[in-house]
């Protein structure tokens, strides 16, 4: 009964936030032209989705999103395990890690449009470089905190390499490599808008930079409205693909 | 009752340092033992007194620092050691079948066979219905028997047990004592068995060989002349096992207190 009511009470809540909002701006508490309202979004929000307008930018935004992501997370994912498993590998590129990944990746943006210039790749460039970093770690402290019992176990029924590498490494490094995936897609959404601030055509980013320009309001809450809505479905894809990656997971203690 | 001039492994003078940042820690020193083929071979001794290390070193994890090992072996295919580690030793990842199967896939048996083989010690553990379970979904007791499952079906030469159910209640114990000796009198493996409880060594072992404080050596041998198979439920009130209680008790009881009145100079 409590569970219900506790349930009950977080649909509540942005009812009434809603509404609230609705009504500071139809008594002129809030200033109408910077904050809208709720009603005038939608006024905007429903032609945008009804002409494709909003799914087309949208589409465009997920391709990068996933493009962008795929290229940094895989080959950061090979390198994370190979600086886990061997520690030569580590021992080369850990300065190099080191000294790279505080600088702050929005910081690179200028140079990579100057490197890989206006079109398609500087934004799948930046988004990878961002979640490169974030998986690599994750994944490079999956595999050396590997419990030490697993990897008696290993060499004591007679695992080789290759074998452990399958067997334990990696698996054993997969709660870790989900988490850094979790982390470097929130990254992959904050850099996706800032891609699309520069020479973009279309995409959810450039859409709210485009409302900014036009000081239409509205149209930037939609598009906001929308990236979080694309922060909730790459967050919920992630879980599902973790569950059915890591059956094993135990959702109690572990 | 095992020969007892075909040793199996043979440890003489071996001793071990753990090196740490600023110290050393003399795990075992001058330890000398035969081990036969075929025996059931019981190791008690106060707790931190080298019996994992022991172990260890026998296992190939852990290299001793002097003396000399000598493990002998006829040419054969079958793996070395298995060892049943003290405590969670199962892959988290793996179903109860692949955990159970692991050492014969590291052999490179087909997937078929490990599975019927690995499959036939999970049910003699009880565990029948249980393969396709992941270890978080199993309570304590069963994952220890998925791992002397593990430890048989990897078929070696020589089974090397670390405490095996030294955290499990009473009940789980007693029968997963009597599934284990059912099987070690089926295949007569050399088993090697770790225990704190004079009880479990004395219904177990052919031998119980009892440790000093650290640094770990063999302080005493004791032959358990108690026929096989054994009735748990009687045995324990037979006179032999009694006088063999007590003498294990008391030399235990010797090493323990030593220790107390080293520590406390
Ligand atoms: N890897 C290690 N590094 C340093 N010291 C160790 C290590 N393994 C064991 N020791 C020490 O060696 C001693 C014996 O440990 P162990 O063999 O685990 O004892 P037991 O199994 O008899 O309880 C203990 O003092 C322990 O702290
Ligand atoms: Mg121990």
């Amino acid at each position: 009964m409590q569970n219900s009511m506790i349930k009950k009470l977080s649909i509540l809540s942005p009812i009434l936030i809603l509404i609230l909002w609705e009504m500071l701006s139809r008594f002129h508490i809030i200033d109408e032209r910077l904050f809208s309202s709720p009603l005038l979004i939608l006024k905007v929000m429903l032609p945008l989705l009804i002409s494709g307008e909003l799914l087309f930018h949208m589409w465009i935004s997920i391709k990068r999103i996933i493009l962008g992501f795929l290229l940094g997370a895989v080959p950061g994912m090979v390198l994370g395990l190979s600086m886990g498993l061997f520690p030569f590998v580590r021992s080369f590129f850990q300065p190099l890690v080191s000294a790279t990944f505080p600088i702050p990746k929005l910081a690179l943006m200028p140079l990579i449009l100057i490197i890989f210039g206006l079109g398609e790749v500087s934004k799948l460039v930046i988004i990878a470089l961002g979640v490169f970093y974030l998986v690599l770690i994750n994944t490079m402290s999956g595999v050396l905190n590997i419990e030490q019992i697993y990897l008696d176990v290993a060499k004591n029924y007679g695992a080789g390499k290759k074998e452990f590498y399958l067997t334990v490494a990696f698996p054993g490094a997969l709660p870790m490599i989900f988490a850094g995936f979790k982390v470097a897609m929130g990254t992959a959404l904050l850099l996706i808008v800032a891609a699309e601030l520069s020479a973009a055509k279309a995409g959810i980013g450039w859409m709210i930079w485009r409302a900014y320009d036009m000081f239409d309001i509205e149209t930037m809450f939609s598009a906001l409205i929308v990236m979080s809505f694309l922060g909730f479905i790459f967050s919920y894809g992630l879980d599902l693909i973790e569950k059915l990656v890591i059956p094993w997971k135990n959702t109690e203690a572990e | 009752m095992p020969c007892h001039d075909t040793y199996i492994i043979k440890l003489e003078n071996v001793s071990k340092v753990f090196k740490l940042d600023s110290s050393y820690i003399k795990a075992l020193e001058d330890l000398n033992l035969s081990i036969y083929n075929g025996e059931f071979l019981c190791i008690v001794g106060p707790s931190g007194c080298g019996k994992s290390t022991l172990l260890r070193i026998l296992a190939g994890l852990e290299e001793h620092t002097s003396g000399n090992l000598t493990i002998k072996r006829e040419p054969s295919d079958k793996p070395l050691n298995s060892m049943v580690f003290q405590g969670d030793s199962l892959f988290p990842w793996m179903t109860v079948i692949d955990n159970a199967s692991y050492g014969l896939k590291m052999q490179g048996v087909s997937k078929k066979e490990r599975y019927e083989i690995a499959g036939e010690y999970l049910s003699k553990m009880g565990l029948e219905g249980f393969e396709k379970a992941y270890p978080h979904q199993l309570s304590g007791g069963m994952r220890q028997r998925v791992s002397v499952a593990r430890a048989f079906a990897s078929d070696p030469e020589i089974l090397l047990m670390d405490e095996p159910f030294g955290s499990l209640d009473e009940q789980n114990k007693i029968i997963l004592q009597q599934e284990l000796l059912k099987i070690w009198e089926e295949t007569r493996k050399t088993t090697i068995f770790v225990t704190h409880s004079i009880d479990e060594a004395l219904l177990l072992g052919d031998r119980v060989i009892v440790m000093t404080t650290i640094p770990g050596k063999v302080k005493s041998v004791i032959e358990v002349n108690l026929s096989r198979p054994r009735d748990f439920s009687e045995i324990r009130s037979d006179s032999t096992f009694i006088a063999l209680y007590q003498k294990i008790w008391r030399e235990l009881r010797e090493e323990v207190i030593s220790d107390a009145v080293k520590t406390n100079l």
